[in-house]
């Protein structure tokens, strides 16, 4: 192997909190077109798929139902499961954590002596940091998805769910791949231009090459169906078909969650998936497996169950509906926030709002950035309205910012314990508490709007303080010389 | 008929002419209106920021201003929007923390009985055509809480079309959100800024020289962005347009 760096640099451990990050990324021209662009796109697109289906509302109620059943019983259709993917043939293994999940996956690379493997893209390798394990065991993980493919060349990071290269342009691409693709396999070709054709081309040769030689693959799932055991991808390029049928092994690393009860359940997601995704009435392909099949496909399959905080996410009773999650980044490209942000700023391989509602939930809110994610929304809605499974993602945002300026019960490795509120929020909390205790006191909020009407002509231009945050952009509204309140009793209560 | 006004504390202390337009827009229509003096702030800020037990004091203040009002109109969306999605989910969450069922009892009486103004007018009073005189060229922005959570649909259009000498023009990507949001406008600053500026340039788009919304709040951010912008549009309230008459104009 070559020195070159593989692996797709994992979210910094201390990454800076919300606001710091996304500064950056509003300040960026550059970036703010392409995710306008590619975001308003995707949105369009999607809401004329959405409509061509009378049914929509009843299929979204479905999945919901459906998705919120089998975590009501997820250990039975867990076991189901282990037992059905065993008989036909898989081997099953139990992650608690990213570092076990890992290991586990390592290992059965070892164990075949091999020193690369193929990737079809997967969110929950990407959040268990899987391309690193593995290369730190000297073993290369090439990405398949051409998005991914772009994010791995350019030793970048994804910055969306479903299309992690979002943030670059064609431009972009193009020189990516130039400088690039000769350090991992086969050069781009020249000349290379920047259209899209080309560009796909390109990404083709390279991959082909990868396809044709590795001997193990690693994969996600989308759904897992207990009943049968069958394991389910949906994806557009193909990548994913080459990678789940040519090679020898193949290990799949799903998230516990991910199950459903029946085959007949997938009915609902076949269709709310694409158009929620990649507004399509179908996506180009799915691809569904049961164990192994002699001479035909990889021979040996085994599959890695991950919970990685799932099991405590599953403890919150409002919290919990974040596992309805089927990744299909709706929400990511309705959000305004994400929008301007950009997926980056959330810190996390989970970016925009069903992002500022999972990462906090699975890792804690210890961190600055975990912490400040709850209050990366303006509440607008925009998120639940498009969710196919019917998240009510603001109804969980203020959840959580309860449990960071409160504090509160919580789940931590399976042990029910009480957070203390965050950290440096002594002004905050003792503002909203003079506040509540002024409003709670028409009197004294009388008095106090009589000040503040009297002093209006000493108005700064700026606040002191938190303050700032509003007279750095924006004028501040103008104090009425008299309140409502005064008006009425002056105007009203009198006899008339 | 009778109905309350639940005037909420931005409108109260920073924007009294939104108040007294509803006053003067419900009676010109027939409606005594009251005003409880007991009331004060429904307590969105605190809630949507994370202190949900501050909030508490403020919907018990709330439901018993309004105790026995068979209509509690308020002009603002998100406040609406609060007492009738959020009151009850708090008073789920005390009586789940066990103690007991006094606010969600006091959050049921109450939900039911508030409408944000729009729907007030056109589901309580069936009018769209409140008889109002305002000679400019209006764009409108519907604000998230009322658009999404309490589903106002075309009601605030339906009123403006029908006034008289009034020019609405449709607001490109009018369901975005301006970037208010209660505290995220001070917690996240740039992000704020970056969606409101977008609003306001599509605004000013349109040719309008006024920027109507049904929340004050929202109109607040926008307002201030506009004039820190030297911008000639202003902002204003629905219900100061539908308030105006040709014999009363506009202050």
């Amino acid at each position: 192997m070559t020195g070159t760096h593989l692996g797709m640099p994992a979210f910094p451990a201390v990454a800076p909190a919300f606001p710091a990050a996304a500064r950056e990324a509003v300040r960026d021209e550059v970036l703010r077109a392409n995710l306008r662009h590619a975001t308003h796109t995707i949105r369009d697109k999607r809401r004329r798929a959405v409509a061509e289906l009378a049914d929509w509302d009843r299929l979204r109620a479905a999945g919901k139902a459906v998705k919120d059943h089998t975590l009501r019983h997820l250990d039975r259709y867990l076991l189901q499961l282990d037992a059905a993917v065993t008989a036909a043939g898989g081997t099953v293994h139990w992650a608690a954590d990213a570092d076990e999940a890992n290991r586990i996956v390592t290992d059965l690379v070892r164990a075949t002596g091999e020193r690369e493997v193929v990737k079809v893209k997967s969110m929950a390798t990407q959040e268990i940091g899987l391309n690193e394990a593995l290369e730190e065991a000297g073993i290369a993980a090439y990405e398949t998805d051409l998005a991914e493919l772009i994010v791995q060349l350019g030793h970048d990071r994804p910055s969306h769910i479903l299309v992690p290269a979002i943030h670059r342009n064609r431009a972009e691409i193009r020189d990516i791949f130039r400088a690039e693709m000769g350090g991992w396999g086969r050069p781009a070709p020249e000349p290379l231009g920047d259209d899209p054709r080309e560009l796909a081309e390109a990404a083709r040769l390279h991959l082909r090459e990868k396809f044709l030689r590795a001997k193990v693959a690693v994969s996600g799932a989308n759904f897992m169906v207990a009943e049968t055991g069958t394991m389910v991808v949906f994806e557009s390029e193909g990548n994913g078909r080459m990678c789940l049928t040519l090679p020898e092994t193949l290990i799949s690393v799903v998230g516990i969650e991910k199950v459903v009860p029946t085959f007949r359940d997938l009915e609902i997601f076949l269709q709310t998936l694409p158009r929620s995704s990649t507004a399509e009435r179908m996506n180009p392909y799915t691809t569904m497996w049961t164990g192994t099949t002699d001479g035909d496909g990889p021979s040996a399959f085994h599959l890695v169950l991950l919970d990685n905080g799932r099991t405590d996410t599953l403890a919150d009773p409002t919290g919990r509906q974040a596992l309805r999650c089927i990744r299909c980044s709706a929400c990511l490209n309705v959000c305004p926030v994400y929008e301007r942000a950009g997926g980056h700023a959330y810190g996390s391989v989970y970016p925009g709002p069903i992002g500022a509602i999972l990462s906090p939930q699975l890792r804690g809110t210890g961190s600055a950035i975990d912490a400040s994610l709850p209050y990366a929304s303006t509440l607008c809605g925009a998120c639940y309205e498009v969710c196919p499974v019917a998240i009510d993602i603001p109804e969980v945002l203020v959840h959580l910012r309860e449990r960071v300026a409160q504090g509160g019960p919580v789940t931590r490795g399976g042990v029910r314990v009480t957070l203390r509120p965050a950290d440096g929020r002594t002004a905050e909390r003792a503002a909203m508490r003079a506040a509540r205790l002024l409003l709670d006191r028409p009197g004294a909020l009388r008095a106090a709007e009589r000040l503040l009407a009297r002093a209006r002509r000493l108005a700064p231009r700026t606040l002191p303080g938190a303050g700032r945050g509003w007279t750095d952009s924006r004028e501040l509204p103008t104090v009425a010389a008299e309140s409502f309140r005064d008006w009425w009793a002056r105007e009203r209560s009198d006899p008339r | 008929m009778r109905a309350a006004l639940f005037v909420t504390c931005v409108n109260d202390a920073l924007y009294p002419r939104t108040g007294i337009a509803v006053v003067r827009l419900l009676e010109r229509l027939g409606v005594d209106v009251d005003f409880p003096a007991a009331q004060s702030c429904c307590g969105q800020p605190q809630y949507n920021t994370g202190y949900r037990y501050e909030t508490e004091p403020l919907l018990r203040r709330t439901a018993r201003a309004f105790d026995g009002y068979p209509y509690v109109v308020t002009p603002s969306g998100s406040c609406a929007a609060m007492i009738r999605e959020h009151y009850p989910r708090i008073g789920r969450k005390a009586a789940e923390e066990g103690r007991g069922g006094e606010l969600a009892a006091a959050a049921a009486s109450l939900a039911p009985r508030v409408y944000e103004l729009t729907e007030f007018l056109v589901d309580v009073l069936g009018v769209t055509d409140v008889g109002a005189y305002f000679p400019h060229t209006v764009t409108y922005h519907p604000s998230c809480h009322g658009l999404r959570a309490l589903g106002l649909g075309d009601r605030p259009r339906r009123l403006l079309a029908a006034v008289k000498g009034l020019d609405l023009v449709e607001l490109p990507g009018a369901e975005e959100c301006c970037g208010f949001g209660g505290t995220f406008a001070v917690k996240n600053l740039d992000v704020s800024t970056a969606m409101g500026a977008d609003k306001i340039a599509a605004a000013a788009g349109t040719g309008a020289r006024v920027l109507c919304g049904a929340d004050n709040s929202c109109l607040a951010h926008l307002d201030g962005l506009l004039r820190r912008a030297d911008s000639p549009m202003r902002t204003l309230h629905l219900a100061e347009i539908l308030a105006a008459t040709e014999e009363e104009p506009l202050p």
